[in-house]
């Protein structure tokens, strides 16, 4: 068993490069997604093995080194939390994998892509479940984003496909960015990379100054990845992949990786009021906005997609509830929050059974009927029966009404609202009375989109003129995996206490660690006449009510501005940015050389110009100065008015000429300062380049011979006249600050060391030899390229073919 | 004494490179400004070698050299260009 759980996680990356081999040699012959249904189905196995050992309150702790240097192991940490995960991953992924055989055609679709990219994500959500490292956590996050990102862009030719992608892609590696920087910023404070060891460390955490922007950005990257609001827009838009990959990604996995890092760290983060208000409060917004939303669907993925966020926002403000726990510390009031917490984990293993299921279902209507719209189906209840029943299993249990599991999970909600309300924490008085009202309008929109979702669907008048297909019940291998997890919705309901004391008592024990020995919970489908109930009833007799009037009031959702909506606002700021970052390219990437200049220039008078002045180094005359003799004197008044008529001639063959006595004046100056070497080459250099300039005076084109003098423009002026005075000012002040004895002693030595009376030539080729060696090359491709210039007329030769 | 005599040497050389200049600028024709910049090349070999005397260096007589040849090959190719147009001709394709 060493390392089994190991193997076990990077098996479907193995099953990943097997795959396109196995679709070359089976396809279309087999199905090759009954090669991959082996992958789950061997894990989930495996997770149920050890259900006996976690449910004892062990752990299991498996590492192999990736960068030891850096403490970076690969690990898998199997708790009670990860338990659940990991099974929901395989078991679902297996039942996913069985309808996608059905689903999916193997005749027309590429199945090598699906299922490589299905297995990758597969593996990447188990590596995160199972990673006790924060950093391979991290990469396992961004794998998941990834495969994401390639699965709802399945049908690649689909405009709405890449739309859906790009902007699910956006959104959670946006949030995973944000993740990454909190989950450095608790390295940094806990000195550590594994969350156990994070989780010894919490009382250095909590004091730190990081800990609230670590926990904001972990809850960042939570919320971006779990479609909270207001992130929530990308899962409508991800409906556009194959419905297996939304009822796995989209409904049972990928969008509970967020409610598994909030779980993961409300060891760490829970208890502060911080965390407790941003948790639960942004999950009760998500439960109303997403409930609201869901109603006013026409498409149904779009309604489930709606749902989905609206139970994640269940589930999540549960969560945060349910941190006050860890405010109370041990005690009565600290187990009756920690019920929350319970509540959470059981709602999230419901609703992955009964969206998922609802979610096949629905790919089974669409399959068989050709159309997803509500306005064009109804009246399929005789024809297809078993989808009926299959859909009205889901959807009740998603209403929360007995006998199936989301009635239990909902009435553990109602509690743990009610609970915060009697036992109030971190200035719930305040608020308190509004959250379960919020809980409750939820509950009832709730049921409203469900009875939406069965009668609107099944019952009415059907109407085979509006769908391209003929209705008719799907075959029985599609049927098999929603009818599981219909059998789990019904079979949770009637034995739910098997489930809490397997799952949900270690998942308490591992996001709670102050409850080491569990809270003695049993959960009873009757529990006497109390509030949650009478609330429930009130779910159901409002939610039937509006129901019935549900066309007076729909027209209400016309009246909510088109502009208000976050779509609208996500669309807006995409262009926006785009737009503006144009714009403000444009601006200054002119593809003027001026500007360019100018900018060059305008950086190196602000940052020289303004260090010179910040670090005091304006001086002049210091001791260093030499004495002025006549010759120079004369020498520089001449050079300057050289320079002079170079800006100021008129035409530009003065230019050239005036330019060229400036060489000589300079060659002159070598003379003086006796430098006779550096005199010669530069005689003949400046021959050289005047002619040169004198050639391409001569070659201008006649048309832009422009006799008139430079124009005058003053930001021209200003920059010139400033770099001219930065670069003087730090020519004199380094003369001032010598602050070494120069090494021209040593060269002084020629004759002994190289055998050479001239120094100049000597430190040339003997002394700095190298230097010289390049400069030869330069001089080379300088030759090459002017050859290859004249020569090599690409473009030229291209236009006369 | 003898420094003094070069210096008013590089006093006149110095006038007749500025009434060269004039005809440089002036000169109506390119011939003569031509002629004038070859002139300002003989007066820069003088004053260099005045120059090298007062600096009391032997350093720099390969500068007068070089002017000599510089102003030599650049008259030369100005003659040519004035002649027939371009400097460095193509060979005739026979």
């Amino acid at each position: 068993m060493v390392f089994l759980l190991l193997f076990m996680i990077f098996l479907p990356f193995i099953f990943a490069i097997l795959t396109p081999f196995l679709y070359k040699l089976f396809a279309p012959r087999v199905h090759t997604g009954w090669f991959v249904a082996i992958v789950p189905l061997s894990v989930f196995v495996l997770l149920l093995q050890y259900i006996p050992v976690i449910s004892n309150g062990q752990t299991i702790y498996q590492s192999v080194p990736w960068i030891p240097s850096l403490g970076v192991n690969i690990t898998a940490y199997l708790d009670g939390l990860s338990l659940i995960f990991g099974l929901l991953i395989s078991g679902v992924g297996f039942l996913v994998v069985l309808y996608s055989i059905y689903y999916m055609s193997k005749e027309r679709e590429a199945l090598h892509n699906f299922y490589v990219y299905m297995l990758l994500f597969m593996g990447a959500m188990f590596g995160l479940v199972f990673s006790d490292n924060i950093l391979v956590l991290y990469v396992f996050w961004e794998l998941t984003s990834i495969s994401s990102f390639l699965l709802i862009a399945y049908w690649y030719q689909r405009k709405n496909s890449r739309y859906g992608a790009q902007k699910s892609m956006l959104i959670t590696i946006f949030g995973g960015l944000a993740m990454l920087s909190g989950l450095i910023m608790l390295s940094m404070m806990s000195d550590s990379y594994n969350i156990r060891e994070i989780l010894s460390e919490v009382h250095v955490v909590t004091e730190s100054p990081l800990f609230l922007p670590a926990m904001i950005l972990l809850l960042l990257g939570a919320f971006t990845k779990s479609a909270q609001f207001p992130f929530s827009i990308w899962l409508p838009d991800a409906m556009e992949a194959p419905t297996p990959i939304s009822a796995y990604l989209h409904s049972a996995t990928m969008v509970k990786a967020g409610i598994y890092l909030v779980a993961r760290f409300t060891a760490v983060f829970g208890g502060s009021s911080e965390w407790f208000w941003i948790v639960s409060g942004v999950g009760l917004i998500t439960l109303v906005y997403g409930s609201i939303n869901a109603v006013n669907q026409k498409d149904l993925k779009a309604l489930l997609a709606y749902s989905t966020i609206s139970q994640l926002g269940l589930i999540m403000s549960l969560l945060g509830l349910g941190s006050a726990s860890l405010y109370f510390g041990n005690g009565d009031e600290s187990t009756v929050y920690a019920m929350a917490i319970i509540a959470s984990m059981f709602h999230l293993i419901n609703h992955s059974t009964f969206k998922g299921s609802l979610f096949m279902v629905i790919g089974i209507i669409d399959h068989e009927t050709g159309t997803r719209d509500i306005r064009k189906l109804g009246g399929l209840m005789s024809l297809m029966p078993i989808s009926f029943t299959l859909t009205i299993i889901g959807s009740f249990a998603m209403a929360g009404l007995p006998p199936f599991n989301g009635f239990l999970s909902k009435e553990m909600f109602f509690t743990s609202i009610l609970t915060a309300v009697e036992q109030p924490v971190f200035g719930m008085k305040m608020f308190g009375l509004f959250v379960p009202i919020i809980a409750w309008i939820a509950s009832v929109f709730t049921f409203i989109y469900c009875m939406i979702l069965v009668f609107k669907t099944f019952t009415g008048k059907h109407q085979p003129e509006k769908i391209d297909k003929v209705a008719k019940e799907a075959p029985i291998g599609m049927l098999i995996p929603p009818a599981i997890l219909a059998i789990l919705v019904i079979g949770i309901f009637f034995f739910p206490n098997v489930v809490g004391k397997n799952f949900l008592q270690p998942a308490l024990m591992a996001i709670l660690p102050i409850h080491s020995e569990g809270v003695g919970l049993t959960i009873k489908a009757w529990h006497g006449w109390n509030t949650e109930l009478f609330m429930t009833i009130g779910v159901v007799l409002f939610g039937s009510i509006m129901y019935i009037f549900l066309k007076r009031w729909t027209v209400l959702y016309h009246f909510f501005p088109k502009t208000l909506t976050l779509n609208h606002l996500y669309n807006q700021s995409l262009e926006g940015t785009e737009m503006m970052s144009y714009k403000v390219t444009n601006k200054y990437m002119t593809g003027k050389m001026r500007d360019y200049l100018v900018y060059i220039f305008g950086f190196m008078i602000v940052i020289l110009g303004g260090a010179l002045w910040l670090s005091d180094g304006i001086t002049f005359l210091g001791s260093n100065q030499a004495g002025v003799s006549i010759y120079e004197g004369v020498l520089l008044g001449a050079m300057v008015i050289s320079g002079f008529a170079v800006l100021l001639s008129k035409s530009r063959l003065t230019a050239i000429i005036a330019l060229g006595a400036l060489g000589y004046l300079v060659s002159l100056f070598f003379v003086i300062f006796r430098a006779p070497d550096l005199a010669l080459t530069q005689l003949v250099v400046e021959t050289v380049t005047s002619a040169l300039f004198l050639l391409c005076f001569y070659h201008l084109p006649k048309l832009r011979k422009e006799v008139s003098r430079i124009q005058f423009k003053l930001t021209n002026a200003v920059i010139s006249i400033g770099v001219g005075t930065v670069v003087t000012l730090l020519a004199l002040a380094v003369n001032n600050h010598r602050l070494f004895a120069s090494i021209s002693n040593f060269f002084e030595q020629s004759y002994t060391l190289a055998g050479a009376k001239n120094i100049v030539n000597a430190i040339l080729v003997d002394f700095r030899g190298f230097d010289t060696m390049l400069e030869i090359l330069v001089l080379c491709i300088a030759g090459l390229g002017v050859y290859t210039l004249i020569k090599l007329q690409l473009a030229g030769r291209d236009r006369k073919e | 004494m003898f420094d003094q005599f070069l210096l008013i040497c590089l006093f006149f050389l110095a006038l007749s490179i500025l009434a060269a200049l004039y005809r440089v600028i002036k000169g109506p024709s390119t011939p003569d400004r031509v002629m004038a910049l070859d002139n300002i090349g003989v007066n820069l070999i003088a004053g260099v070698a005045c120059l090298s005397i007062l600096l009391r260096t032997h350093a720099f007589l390969d500068i007068i050299l070089l002017i000599g040849i510089l102003s030599f090959v650049g008259t030369i190719a100005f003659a040519r260009f004035i002649e027939r147009g371009v400097v460095i001709e193509r060979k005739r394709v026979h």
